[in-house]
């Protein structure tokens, strides 16, 4: 994908491909994706189940299990740097302290024999140059920045609800100021009411922190909330890449429609029925040729089975990997 | 590390408080409080002599004279009984201590790293299993020689295989929680997140199997003993008296009895323990 401005971005991913070995053949989870992210900005990675948006994030820190996964191509420039060539050394002081993550489950993701004071210091004596007192005076601003009171520190994981987890792992993978902050699903296990101020948490550090934010969900409308940039990832390629309102807007890609339609919104009239975008997502050991959406897209005509279209830019800014955008659905 | 005292200071001392609340492990801690002490002061406290023989005296039921009556030779069973006491705990938890260790180690590398290195520990695991457990004690053993020190090695290392697997299975359990993945995603090193995060959630199960097993090496260190391998005699030792007891199983079984109890005594003890100490590690039994 082009630069969309003239700096360079923080995060730039390209043609990358990630494949699982496995019994039952090759897994293609990511296919030729090219992704990138300025600094400070926050880019929301939407897609359904299986498209690949958490392995993308898993091969950023590379934390891809290998064997059976397998980082096959691309490139992934951090910062200037390419993280398929840091050594295992720089790799860990790049997670945690450069990159952070925030996990989708609150209740699995902090490790339920620490407190969580122990957790967020842990993170803080890892990555930055304070020590002793200075780290759990740290731990503690961050408990406080988060809404959580410094005198809970001392109790464990369990002992907090789960929109109170979350906070721990937003107070964890901020403590060290990380120049880019991948959250993967945050709000996926949490109540609604939870999820709003999760999310306007996270809106709000990263302002404070200044830090960009790759905010992986399926949930459009947290998208909207948080992000400035949003990309619609399918069967594990890039299917359209916009700034916000543009898509928003005017969703071109057949998927990217499909997805609003099948969102509930206030206009809907009362009784109708929610747009299902008919069969299922490919099956990623056996991918079809040309568009991986070709066979469940109602526009799709002989050259989308055979060759895929790329990525096209339709509007300024406004990306869509689609020869027949705008089609409209039949409702 | 400063923060590291903290971390280790607060989880003992919260798992002490948690301990303490459970009467039945307080209890196992004061009965193999006094068994130490016991083997500690022995020579204060026996009666007798360990090798005092008295052949007017031989295998009499207790008395007031022999507590616990005399064995075949006229020797104080209850003397007998607190000298072997030395032998018995230090081999029950110094070999059981070797196995832990090596065997929690081997268990927790290869579940952790998986793959190759897994399979390569593990294979040896298996051709050490598929030795006669017996067997490989009497070769070590006996390449060792006799002595109090060459048998708990002997016993700890034919045990290794038993907390390798036990370890590696519970790794393995532990090792897919999106904890330990986000501990990976924290940048930290493979040696903390198995010391730190792996560990102390895999190693319950673990703490169990070792208090049973001091039962076994005891045992086993008895038959050792038996094969002319281990303690030499007339020094006594539990699992000894045991055996050499057999003969008389009928006409005076409390020659057998009474080893028995000791051994018992321990074990039961060390599993309230072991049962107590499984709660306490885990935070989410704090009240």
């Amino acid at each position: 994908m082009p630069d969309l401005t003239n700096n360079a971005p923080l995060l730039d991913i390209r043609d990358l491909a990630v494949q699982f070995n496995t019994d039952s053949g090759v897994v293609h989870a990511v296919n030729g994706l090219n992704l990138s992210i300025h600094r400070g900005k926050s880019l929301g990675l939407v897609g359904e189940t299986g498209a690949g948006k958490t392995t993308t994030a898993l091969a950023l820190l590379r934390l891809i299990q290998s064997p059976p996964g397998e980082i096959k191509s691309g490139s992934m420039f951090f910062d200037g740097t390419d993280v398929l060539k840091m050594t295992e050394t720089e790799l860990r002081s790049m997670r945690g302290g450069r990159i952070a993550m925030i996990f989708q489950d609150p209740m699995t993701s902090l490790n339920p024999i620490m407190t969580i004071e122990e957790q967020i210091v842990e993170m803080i004596s890892l990555h930055s140059g304070l020590r002793g007192n200075e780290v759990t005076t740290r731990a503690r601003e961050m408990m406080t920045l988060v809404g959580i009171r410094p005198e809970r520190g001392r109790d464990y994981p369990h002992q907090f609800s789960g929109g109170m987890r979350q906070r721990v792992g937003i107070a964890i993978a901020l403590a060290c100021e990380p120049a880019l902050l991948i959250a993967d699903e945050p709000t996926t296990a949490l109540d609604v009411t939870i999820q709003a101020q999760v999310v306007d948490l996270i809106r709000n550090l990263q302002k404070v922190v200044n830090t960009s934010l790759l905010l992986i969900t399926h949930d459009l409308g947290i998208v909207a909330e948080i992000c400035d940039d949003v990309a619609i990832m399918y069967a594990g390629r890039l299917v359209e890449y916009a700034p916000l309102r543009p898509l928003y807007k005017r969703p071109m890609h057949p998927y990217t429609q499909g997805l609003f339609n099948a969102v509930p919104s206030l206009d809907s009239e009362p009784g109708g029925r929610l747009t299902v975008i008919q069969g299922l997502m490919p099956d990623p050991t056996d991918l079809p040729q040309g568009c991986g959406f070709s066979p469940r897209c109602p526009a799709a005509q002989d050259i989308c089975r055979s060759v895929a279209c790329g990525m096209k830019e339709y509007e300024p800014g406004h990306f869509v990997d689609c020869y027949f955008p705008n089609h409209a659905w039949e409702v | 590390m400063a923060s590291n005292i903290i971390k280790g200071n607060s989880m003992w001392k919260y798992t002490l408080i948690r301990l303490r609340r459970n009467y039945l492990a307080v209890a196992g801690f004061v009965v193999i409080a006094l068994l130490i002490l016991v083997a500690v002061f022995a020579e204060r406290i026996a009666p007798y002599g360990y090798s005092d023989q008295d052949y007017m005296m031989i295998r009499k039921s207790p008395s007031a004279a022999h507590w616990l009556g005399t064995d075949e030779f006229g020797r104080d069973v209850l003397s007998r009984l607190i000298y072997g006491s030395r032998i018995s705990l230090q081999v029950g938890f110094i070999a059981v201590s070797i196995s832990l260790v090596i065997g929690g180690a081997i268990g927790a590398v290869a579940g952790y790293f998986g793959g190759k290195t897994d399979n390569i520990l593990m294979r040896i695991m298996d051709v050490q299993l598929a030795i006669p457990t017996i067997l490989l004690a009497i070769v070590i053993s006996s390449a060792l020689g006799p002595g109090l020190f060459n048998l708990m090695v002997a016993v700890g290392i034919t045990h290794i295989p038993n907390f390798a697997r036990l370890m590696r299975a519970s790794v393995l359990s532990v090792k897919g929680m999106e904890f330990i993945e986000a501990a990976r995603a924290m940048g930290a090193t493979h040696k903390r997140i198995i010391l730190m995060y792996i560990m102390p959630n895999s190693i319950a199960p673990v703490i169990v199997q070792a208090t049973l097993s001091v039962a076994n090496a005891i045992l086993f260190a008895a038959t050792l003993s038996f094969l002319g391998l281990g303690i030499q005699p007339p020094y006594p030792e539990w699992g000894g008296m045991l055996s050499a007891a057999r003969p008389y199983l009928r006409g005076n079984s409390y020659l057998s009895i009474f080893p028995g109890l000791a051994i018992m005594i321990t074990i039961v003890a060390l599993n309230c323990i072991g049962d107590g100490l499984r709660d306490a590690l885990d935070p989410k039994q704090k009240r």
